[in-house]
């Protein structure tokens, strides 16, 4: 019984790390000089965008365009380049655009600070509203020993 | 003026309604090139139908002229081929092309066979030219002015209309600066 179990088991596990191969994105030949350099420049091709197909990195896409970049940016990182080196280089050609993490100037203020600023307004609203409730709430006025008196008498009549 | 507070939500979402709608009728693909403004970018290659003979990005200056790059493998060039033709004919300003990531062969046969609106060919074969310009795709095409400066960049076949609407109004322009400027 636990035999079996484990031989389903480890099919299963077997299943799962061949699934994971068939999803690898497109693999070049590419010999880096370290490691090091290697998960470097991995990283940095997956933050920049393809121009051609928007909606992957130069990593996932295996368009023309995305095989160059990829490929420049593999040989500027072993030549020792730094990213901001690199980045300057795309952003030259390919604009700003490529960046999927925008840069923090004038025009991209609204990008950065407008969910916070919104967050912001939001709380604001709520509390605003929360404390208004508040108010409303101790406002309600406590009768005084007369009002009672005078509220029980018309009570009493009405049940008479 | 309390009553007025209540509407503000409502004013807000009206305004990300518009903003969001009108951001559904965008091109992604209409991307402002990094380049406009800056000079054409160095290079060296071979002029596609004389192998071993070179050029470079100097032999683009002096004129305005437009800066096509192409492809036997487009399909939206074969679209823009016969207007390139058109405007070759009208003799406005020199039509240099780059064939981009091309086959010579290929390339060559194509120009003989539709016919042939370059003025000079660039065979950049292995697509560096294309990369520091920027490109992303074929058809793509550039003005440049007398001076060789990059000036305005389209993305996407050049017909009748765009021509009219955008890139004949530029070229004007342009060459009225460079007439200034003393050049033709």
């Amino acid at each position: 019984m636990i035999k079996t179990l484990i031989k389903g088991l480890s099919a299963f596990i077997l299943l799962l790390s061949m699934a994971s191969v068939a999803n690898a994105t497109p693999v070049d030949t590419y010999q880096f000089k370290s490691p090091e350099k290697q998960k470097r420049a991995l990283s940095l091709a997956h933050s920049l965008r393809c121009p051609q197909c928007q909606n992957q990195n130069l990593v996932d896409s295996n368009s023309p365009v995305a095989q160059d970049l990829r490929l420049e940016v593999y040989e500027m990182v072993d030549e020792g380049k730094n990213d901001d080196e690199i980045i300057e280089f795309m952003t030259s050609r390919y604009g700003e655009f490529v960046l999927y993490k925008p840069r923090m100037e004038a025009k991209t203020y609204v990008l950065w600070l407008g969910p916070i600023g919104l967050l912001l307004f939001g709380g604001m609203i709520g509390f605003l509203f929360i404390r208004k409730q508040r108010i409303a709430e101790s406002n309600t006025e406590e009768l005084t020993s007369e009002d009672q008196k005078e509220l029980d008498r018309l009570l009493k009549r009405d049940t008479k | 003026m309390k009553k007025l507070v209540l509407f503000i939500p409502l004013v807000v979402f009206l305004g990300l309604g518009v903003f969001l709608y009108k951001g559904l009728f965008l091109n992604p693909q209409n991307l402002d090139s990094a380049l406009e403004g800056k000079p054409i970018p160095a290079f060296q290659l071979e002029i596609l139908e004389k192998t071993g003979e070179t050029l470079t990005n100097e032999t683009l200056k002096g004129k305005v002229s437009i800066l096509n790059v192409w492809a036997t493998w487009c399909p939206s060039c074969k679209y823009e081929h016969p207007f390139l033709m058109t405007l070759a004919r009208k003799d406005i300003l020199p039509i240099y092309g780059i064939n981009y990531r091309d086959e010579r062969a290929l390339a060559i046969r194509e120009l003989s066979r539709e016919g042939n609106p370059y003025t000079i060919n660039i065979y950049d074969h292995k697509g560096r030219l294309g990369l520091d310009l920027g490109v992303y795709g074929a058809p793509e095409s550039f003005l440049v002015d007398h001076k060789g400066i990059i000036r305005y960049r389209y993305a996407g076949p050049i017909d009748a209309r765009i021509w009219k609407e955008t890139l004949y109004p530029m070229v004007q322009e342009l060459q009225a600066e460079a007439a200034k400027d003393g050049a033709s």
